[in-house]
């Protein structure tokens, strides 16, 4: 159990069944008065957001959320799937749930999946990842303009911005917090 | 934490406030940290420090000192609160209090208004003696000073205004706080300083009753940029019914399943010399903040819990 004086940012409590993130905090205590926590959080599950003040004694229930380590194998129209490399149970997730996540995520490549009750909601990657490029127009060499940028396709369909001196064919490095192009990278 | 050039304002900032009251005529005091009582109060819990808990607000001996005879005193000190940590909140924090003999709440809004704006001219012209631009004070001073004298707000009016149920029954819910702080405190002093004041009898344990409403303490608080900045009030003087606040506040603290407290008896005595005085809380922290153009309180002093 979490009490009041542990809210915070990120905090995950579990609210009628469903699991939540606390996305803002402001502790407030008028003089001689209560103390106040007021929290912003998202259902993880849903997505809804609502807001709610707590007191002093309120009491919250840690959610019950389990990481596992697991590989990427595929997908299968709205369901992707993944593999547990230990027990090799393997589950699916709809794209709904992983959202942009899709863009960045390569056959075998390894994540962290996150369970609520038994069920997997989400998943969590690697900060950087290095997608292959597959389509990009040829870099004209008389442009000399070294600020701009230019449009590419990496093997998972995503497009992005990047340096024109990219190729096709190029590895580079992306960070999937921002979805933006950060190296590139020779292997 | 505070930066190399920060450091000085906040010292100047020390330095303008205790001339402000040595040219007044107040006597600087310094008393104990520990006690082994403190005053009961339902939402304020002391952290511990072996069989002594440390000073939530130096109330205590300030006023056990103003009994023995003081007229003028004031206080920089450290007060502790447990849990208390947010934007606004340190559980270590500074406060500067002072009282006044033969003074009322009236008295101190005027002394809160003149020390700010004192201050203002003080670290400007200190600004500018040491070549620097004054640009970071100017902005409060403009909300500050034209706004004098500063609007004065009964909490019974702000509610009527601004809150979607009237006080009595916020009261009777036990909403205010939250009322407070949700809806009407970020109205508060956004177009210059605002006192709230009268504020209602069960939450001031130590102020006096209002001779023309006894439903109502000689207590306010003053905000500044929505956020409150000093609590003052008229002092209860009265040893017996200081007594029976402060049996109701153990009950209210007991029942909510707290700690068995013991009552501040040697205060208690001092009470019966005591002779009618005002006395003010004022958040240095707070108004370093303000003054430096923070948004957070761990930005404004020189370490915060985050730097150690």
């Amino acid at each position: 159990m979490y009490s009041a004086s542990d809210l915070r940012k990120g905090l995950k409590i579990q609210i009628d069944g469903d699991p939540y993130i606390i996305t803002d905090f402001e502790f407030s205590k008028p003089g001689k008065g209560q103390a106040l926590y007021r929290c912003k959080m998202r259902n993880m599950i849903s997505g809804n957001q609502f807001s709610q003040t707590y007191r002093s004694n309120d009491k919250f229930e840690k959610a019950a959320l389990e990481e596992r380590k697991m590989q990427y194998l595929y997908n299968q129209g709205e369901e992707y799937h993944f593999m547990d490399n230990e027990s090799f149970d393997q589950i699916f997730i709809t794209r709904e749930h992983l959202g942009d996540n899709i863009n960045f995520m390569m056959d075998n490549m390894e994540v962290q999946v996150l369970f609520f009750d038994g069920k997997p909601i989400d998943v969590s990657l690697p900060i950087f990842v290095n997608l292959e490029v597959v389509k990009a127009d040829p870099w004209a060499k008389g442009d000399t303009s070294g600020t701009d940028t230019k449009p590419v396709t990496v093997q998972t369909g995503y497009e992005l911005q990047v340096p024109p001196f990219v190729e096709e064919g190029d590895k580079i490095q992306i960070d999937t917090r921002t979805g933006q192009y950060v190296t590139r990278v020779k292997e | 934490m505070l930066s190399y050039e920060e450091l000085h304002h906040r010292a100047a900032l020390f330095r303008i406030i205790r001339d402000f009251f040595h040219q007044q005529h107040f006597l600087e005091i310094d008393t104990p940290v520990r006690h082994p009582v403190l005053i009961p109060e339902a939402n304020i819990s002391p952290l511990e420090s072996e069989a002594f808990f440390l000073q939530t607000s130096p109330e205590l001996c300030m006023k056990r000192l103003l009994a023995l005879g003081c007229s003028r005193i004031f206080q920089i000190c450290r007060c502790f609160r447990r849990e208390e940590r947010g934007r606004h909140h340190l559980e270590e924090f500074t406060m500067l209090e002072w009282y006044r003999s033969g003074a009322d709440y009236l008295d101190l809004m005027d002394d809160c208004e003149a020390l700010v704006c004192c201050c203002l001219d003080e670290m400007r012209r200190w600004l500018s003696s040491a070549g620097m631009e004054d640009s970071l004070f100017a902005s409060l001073s403009d909300r500050c000073k034209p706004t004098r004298p500063w609007r004065k707000i009964a909490v019974k009016d702000a509610f009527a205004r601004w809150s979607e149920i009237p006080l009595e029954r916020a009261l009777a819910e036990s909403l205010f706080d939250e009322i407070l702080v949700e809806k009407i405190e970020p109205r508060l002093g956004a177009e210059g300083p605002v006192f709230l004041y009268d504020y209602p009898l069960s939450m001031a344990s130590l102020a006096k009753r209002k001779d023309t409403d006894d439903t109502v303490a000689e207590r306010f608080e003053l905000y500044l940029d929505g956020v409150e900045l000093a609590n003052g009030f008229s002092e209860l003087t009265d040893p017996d019914e200081q007594r029976e606040r402060f049996v109701d506040e153990v009950g209210t603290i007991a029942a909510a399943g707290g700690r068995e407290m013991a009552l501040p008896e040697k205060f208690l005595a001092d009470l019966e010399k005591l002779d009618t005085c005002a006395g003010v809380a004022f958040g240095l922290d707070r108004f370093c903040m303000l003054l430096l153009g923070k948004n957070d309180i761990h930005d404004a002093v020189p370490f915060s819990p985050r730097d150690l």
